[in-house]
């Protein structure tokens, strides 16, 4: 017996949600001083959840001992329960290795999924990496005010 | 199915108003009055009927049991919460005591809460009266026996003088009974719980309560978008937020709004119901949970509207 359930309804389902694609997920990251930036962009749903997590795992790995994890949601449009699962598990395996994590410059409709969620209970969030770091090394602050930002001459 | 009246909306424990409480939501109602007259009665019906559910009322405090009116001369229950003892009550004021009836009752699981009402229930004291328990468990009868015996209850189940009798359901297949299509899904709750949905007359309502869905599972998840899909309406276990849900509260047995919303868009269903409230919440909690929830909707939507409610002690939603 398959658990928890395996009702299969009469009716065939819903073609546009079936025949969405699984899109991979673009995460990108940056290392100033002791933080790890991680930059995922695009949409997290069902679709591609595991793919963001798959993606995240590796970089959550590789952080310095006693670093910081940042990441920076600027790029994020939405994110769904299952993409929220996923910053769950990342915050617990950061918890278990006593180090930080925080979501930085999330969307206004994504900071909305965040807070009606009730994740900004246990995720800091802050409106700019700039102040994330702030926030968690003043170390990483420093190198991240020397790297030229995007758009600057 | 013509109608939805819910008896208990309240999960894991009955919770009442208190005086303080009753107090609160009169300051509050006097305080936005300021400035307005009330000449006729007319004109304080109007008042009140514009406040919000949290200022003029309350979300209730009885334990699960809900109304599926069918139509037909029988009664449809789902769970004996203590919201049943009303329910009862109605139901006696309606017929009084000398005309049998007939009620289906069908049965989430036995746990606590969902069983409390049963010993209160007075149709089951009358003889005449046949009472048709239905459930996935196999130890239902026994499970309601046991409340009904020392030490826990002075009327023992003996006492009652209906016709009782039980009905294991097999999930995933369609019965037929009391004139609908009935379906079970076995759910992840300790012990398990099972949802139903019901069909009859071209409606579908579907009653989930008591059910944890495990996001890691896309499998499990697809399984109740099936079993939600085009449903008129989805009662459904909105106990606690995501964050809790899936942390500290994880393998509680008890899902979230969020997860509520998803689900039924993605089964287009058309009314999303959020159920089983957190006995810790006030009214405010709930009220907000509930603009919360609308808003995630609203948010996510990809298609048509789903319409979302809280429900409440003595909500109806016609079908």
């Amino acid at each position: 017996m398959k658990w928890p359930g395996s009702y299969n309804a009469p009716a065939g389902l819903d073609q546009k949600r079936q025949n969405a694609k699984t899109k991979r997920m673009d995460l990108s990251t940056r290392r100033f001083a002791d933080v790890v930036v991680a930059e995922p962009a695009g949409r997290i749903d069902y679709t591609n959840a595991e793919d963001f997590k798959s993606m995240l795992w590796p970089a959550l790995a590789h952080q310095p001992e006693g670093g910081a994890f940042v990441l920076d949601f600027s790029r994020v449009s939405y994110i769904s329960s299952v993409g929220l699962r996923v910053l769950m598990l990342a915050a617990k395996e950061m918890k278990a290795e006593q180090r930080k994590i925080a979501i930085a410059a999330p969307q206004p409709v994504v900071r909305e999924i965040l807070e009606i969620s009730r994740f900004n209970l246990i995720l800091a969030i802050f409106s700019s990496v700039r102040e994330a770091l702030a926030q968690l090394s003043p170390a990483a602050l420093a190198a991240y005010d020397t790297v030229p930002k995007r758009g600057a001459a | 199915m013509k109608r939805i009246r819910f008896w208990g909306t309240r999960g894991s424990l009955p919770v009442a108003l208190t005086a303080a409480g009753v107090r609160q939501k009169l300051v509050t109602a006097l305080r936005g009055a300021n400035g307005r007259t009330f000449v006729t009665d007319r004109d304080v019906a109007d008042y009140v009927n514009g406040l919000d559910l949290h200022v003029c009322g309350t979300y209730g405090g009885h334990s699960s049991c809900v109304e599926i009116e069918t139509g037909e001369p029988h009664y449809v229950l789902c769970d004996l919460g203590s919201g049943v003892r009303p329910f009862g009550e109605a139901a006696l004021a309606r017929h009084g005591a000398k005309a049998p009836q007939t009620y289906h009752i069908f049965m989430s699981h036995m746990h606590w809460d969902h069983i409390m009402g049963f010993p209160f229930f007075a149709p089951a004291y009358i003889p005449g009266n046949r009472l048709c328990i239905y459930g996935g468990h196999a130890a239902l009868e026994g499970a309601l026996r046991r409340q009904q015996s020392p030490p826990s209850f002075p009327v023992d189940f003996s006492a009652l003088r209906a016709t009782i009798e039980f009905f294991r359901l097999k999930p995933d297949t369609r019965h037929s009974i009391a004139g609908m299509t009935v379906t079970l899904i076995r759910q992840y709750h300790s012990g398990d719980s099972y949802g139903y949905r019901f069909e009859s007359g071209g409606r579908t309502v579907v009653y989930s309560t008591d059910s944890e869905h495990k996001l890691a599972d896309p499998q499990a998840s697809e399984a109740f978008v099936n079993f939600f899909r085009d449903a008129d309406v989805v009662i459904f276990d909105a106990m606690y937020s995501l964050a809790d849900a899936i942390s500290v509260k994880a393998d509680w047995g008890h899902s979230s709004n969020l997860v509520g919303v998803e689900l039924c868009q993605r089964a287009s269903a058309r009314h999303l119901c959020l159920f089983h409230h957190e006995p810790a919440s006030s009214d405010e909690t709930i009220a907000g949970v509930l603009k919360d929830t609308r808003r995630y909707e609203e948010i996510t939507r990809t298609a048509a509207p789903l319409h979302v409610s809280a429900a409440y002690d003595g909500m109806e939603i016609d079908l």
